[in-house]
């Protein structure tokens, strides 16, 4: 981001690795501790208002069961939802990859004249990077969530996927917000700084025809459409303007009406930490009079479905979206989002964007976990993700143990290696007994390693190792056993 | 009661002493243990890191090694939660089905440590002493993966000497992750470093776990910086008696 000197790289094609983006995170306390501070905050509201209900673990049940329904009928359930949709007075566009549903949408932009474009609660539309296409066909687009304006504005990168602006602090959206409105004698209080946004957003609200929104659910029952907010900025965006465009996943779709009971409540505490979110907005089509006269559902696939086609890796479609994965997580709690190199990050996010981007890129992500299992027990429809990451990784491994540069990896020598030591008791014996003697000459007069080369200096950059002891645990068990043999013979 | 004893194999070349910890501590409990002279590794690194098909002959092997043994003691909560989460749906791919067979009756015969005292001997106090200040780090797959749950504060209370001091944040990973700590690792740093500041603030001696691994890790880092605390696999404290006392010196 701009204030830390640097800017990330949000394109899963062209980010670095992980390991390697995280680094000037580490290096930034300001970003840390604006991070840490913002997840501590809304993971302790979500385990206040999680703890209050006693039938947790039924909703959540319920959830996946509702998401793994939807996603197992899931053509059957889109066609309904376009057929109800189409007569409620909406148009129902499908979309196969990024380039079809951005072009879909400049179309219709096109159709209505329109320079320029509010938006609200789509991450989709960075997904398939919405914007800088609009932009460059002479289409501006504004964001009109809070903190997507502080972003806009501040040429920042959306770090977390319900707070994207999480990493940025107050004084510093003080700064922004006085930099890019021109406003010098500004303060940091909330107060103050919510009603610069107002300002500037009421005359974007009044003056743009045309929006662009997300959607949290697509009902099939009703061809009706949900987006859940904080702010009310979206349902402006939502019912003021002329013509809408709501671009979301063919994955959003859910069967009945009646099932938002269940995700509404699911999706409010495990993102915010609240029993219901401020502004729920449905619409169904559109209706004469009240709200927008046009109104298009750009349904992508995106890779999507080629996820659902597979066994372990389909739950990740279940996904809400809540976040509550990236808040419990203790390697997103160090990095943030950035490091990531996606709009989607975190452990939903390491398991998301390879399969998006059909294990072509963000190789690194299934990686970017110690498998510590907090995410798979906060998710609201259960999507284990741990399982999903290990199946990541066997897929990663498949493709690069047949890369000539790979064989002599030492991560790929030692685990090949060690692989032939396990299979035999002597083996492994005798690699316990030339490991030892190898690493002699690393172990200091005070018994421990601190310092290896290779891979090994990877951990002993920040950790000593203890020396191997001289004796095994087995070859102090088989002395043992002798000794009482020989005694019970003699 | 009769017992085999999985040392696992990191704890057979780092940790022997927490082996020698379990031997002495189950034999005093009256176990007749057991060592199988042929055992190697569960598979964990090699599925944790995504060599699958490595993991399948670790697997195959473990099975085959133990399908006639009653009860099988693994002092190492990650290894008993690779054999738990990650073995059946191994075993399921590999599509044989007299292997699957026996792995699921061998897995009710699998415990880790707290778990073989608390619900197979259904002990608590051990007749442990150990006069020193301790705060427990639960591991996560100890916590998460196969749900030790209050098992290791029940064997603790009972540890006459020692007070125990609890942890902040105890469900919050140290940032091993096996391959994870050299794959990621300055994440894997950066997260050990703010599971220190928890730990160290306890300002006990040791600090316990039911993972050695977890201990590697946190130890590690406590020696680099000197700090005035050690880490002891809970199996050592248990075994520590006023006449035979935990080997700490290490």
């Amino acid at each position: 981001m701009s204030q830390a000197g640097y800017h990330p790289v949000l394109d899963p094609a062209l980010a670095p690795p992980f390991p390697k983006a995280a680094l000037p995170v580490l290096r930034n306390p300001q970003l840390r501790k604006n991070v840490a501070h913002a997840i501590d905050v809304i993971q302790a509201k979500r385990a206040r208002l999680v703890t209050e209900k006693s039938d947790w673990q039924e909703l959540r049940a319920a959830g996946a069961a509702i998401r793994d329904h939807a996603l197992a009928n899931l053509g059957a359930y889109l066609e309904q939802f376009e057929e109800r949709c189409t007569a409620a007075g909406g148009t129902v566009h499908w979309a196969a990859d990024a380039a079809e549903a951005r072009q879909i949408i400049l179309d219709i932009l096109r159709r209505e004249n329109a320079s320029e474009v509010i938006k609200i609660k789509t991450m989709t539309s960075a997904e398939i990077q919405l914007n800088p296409f609009l932009e460059a066909s002479g289409v501006k687009a504004y964001e009109t969530d809070l903190a997507e304006i502080i972003l806009q504005l501040g040429h920042e990168e959306p770090s977390h996927i319900v707070v994207p602006a999480l990493h940025v602090n107050r004084s510093q959206v003080r700064e922004i917000f006085a930099h890019s409105m021109g406003i010098n004698d500004l303060s940091d209080e909330p107060k103050v700084l919510t009603a610069a946004a107002r300002n500037y957003l009421r005359q974007k609200f009044l003056t743009v025809p045309t929006a662009i929104s997300g959607a949290n659910f697509l009902v099939a029952e009703t061809g009706s459409v949900s987006v859940v907010e904080s702010e009310g900025n979206g349902r402006m965006c939502l019912t003021l303007p002329r013509t809408m465009i709501t671009l979301a996943g063919i994955e959003k779709v859910i069967p009945r009406f009646t099932d938002l009971e269940v995700m509404l409540q699911v999706l409010a505490r495990s993102a915010t930490g609240e029993r219901m979110n401020p502004y729920t907005s449905v619409w169904s089509g559109v209706t004469p009079g009240d709200g927008p006269e046009r109104f298009h559902v750009v349904l992508l696939d995106n890779g999507r479905s080629s996820i659902l086609a597979k066994k372990t890796e389909r739950q990740t479609l279940r996904c809400i979206r809540c976040a509550a994965c990236m808040n419990g997580c203790p390697v997103y709690r160090q990095t943030g989002g950035h490091a990531y190199g996606s709009v989607y990050p975190g452990p939903i996010g390491a398991i998301l964007t390879p399969q998006l981007m059909q294990m072509h890129h963000a190789q690194s992500l299934p990686y970017a976990s110690s498998l510590c299992g907090a995410c798979y027990e906060v998710c609201p429809v259960k999507i284990n993700i741990p399982e999903v990451l290990l199946e990541l990784r066997s897929q990663v491994v498949n493709q690069e143990r047949r890369q000539v540069k790979k064989f002599f990896d030492p991560m790929y020598l030692g685990l090949r290696a060690a692989n032939v030591a396990f299979s035999s008791a002597s083996l492994f014996h005798a690699v316990q007994f030339f490991g030892r003697i190898g690493l002699k000459m690393f172990t200091g007069s005070d018994g421990w390693i601190h310092r290896l080369p290779s891979l090994g200096g990877k951990w002993t950059q920040t950790r000593d190792l203890r020396g191997l002891p001289k004796q095994t645990f087995h070859s102090w068990w088989e002395m043992r056993q002798r000794a009482t043999r020989q005694k019970e013979a003699g | 009661m009769r017992a085999s004893l999985f040392i696992t194999c990191y704890n057979d070349t780092l940790y022997p002493e927490t082996g020698r910890a379990v031997v002495r501590l189950l034999e005093r409990l009256g176990v007749e243990l057991d060592f199988h002279p042929k055992q190697t590794c569960c598979g964990q690194m090699h599925a944790n890191t995504g060599f699958r098909g490595e993991a399948f002959c670790q697997a195959k092997r473990f099975v085959r090694m133990y399908q006639d043994t009653d009860v099988i003691i693994i002092p190492s909560s990650s290894c008993v939660a690779m054999i738990r989460d990650q073995y059946p749906g191994l075993f399921e791919e590999l599509g044989n089905e007299e292997l699957r067979r026996q792995f699921v009756a061998l897995l009710p015969r699998v415990y880790e440590l707290s778990e073989f005292l608390t619900d197979k001997l259904q002990v608590e106090d051990v007749g442990a002493y150990f006069p020193h200040r301790v705060t427990y780090h639960a591991s996560c797959h100890g916590l998460r993966g196969i749900h030790l749950g209050d098992r290791p504060f029940r064997l603790m209370s009972k540890v006459r000497g020692m007070e125990q001091v609890s942890l902040a944040n105890l469900d919050r990973c140290c940032g091993f992750g096996g391959t994870f700590s050299v794959k990621n690792g300055e994440v894997s740093s950066a997260m050990l470093a703010v599971k220190l500041q928890d730990v160290m603030a306890t300002r006990a001696e040791f600090c316990t776990a039911l993972d050695n691994s977890c201990l590697m890790h946190l130890g590690g880092a406590m020696h680099r910086q000197y700090a005035g605390m050690k880490t002891i696999h809970l199996a050592q404290i248990l075994a520590s008696t006023e006449a035979e006392p935990a080997e700490t010196m290490s």
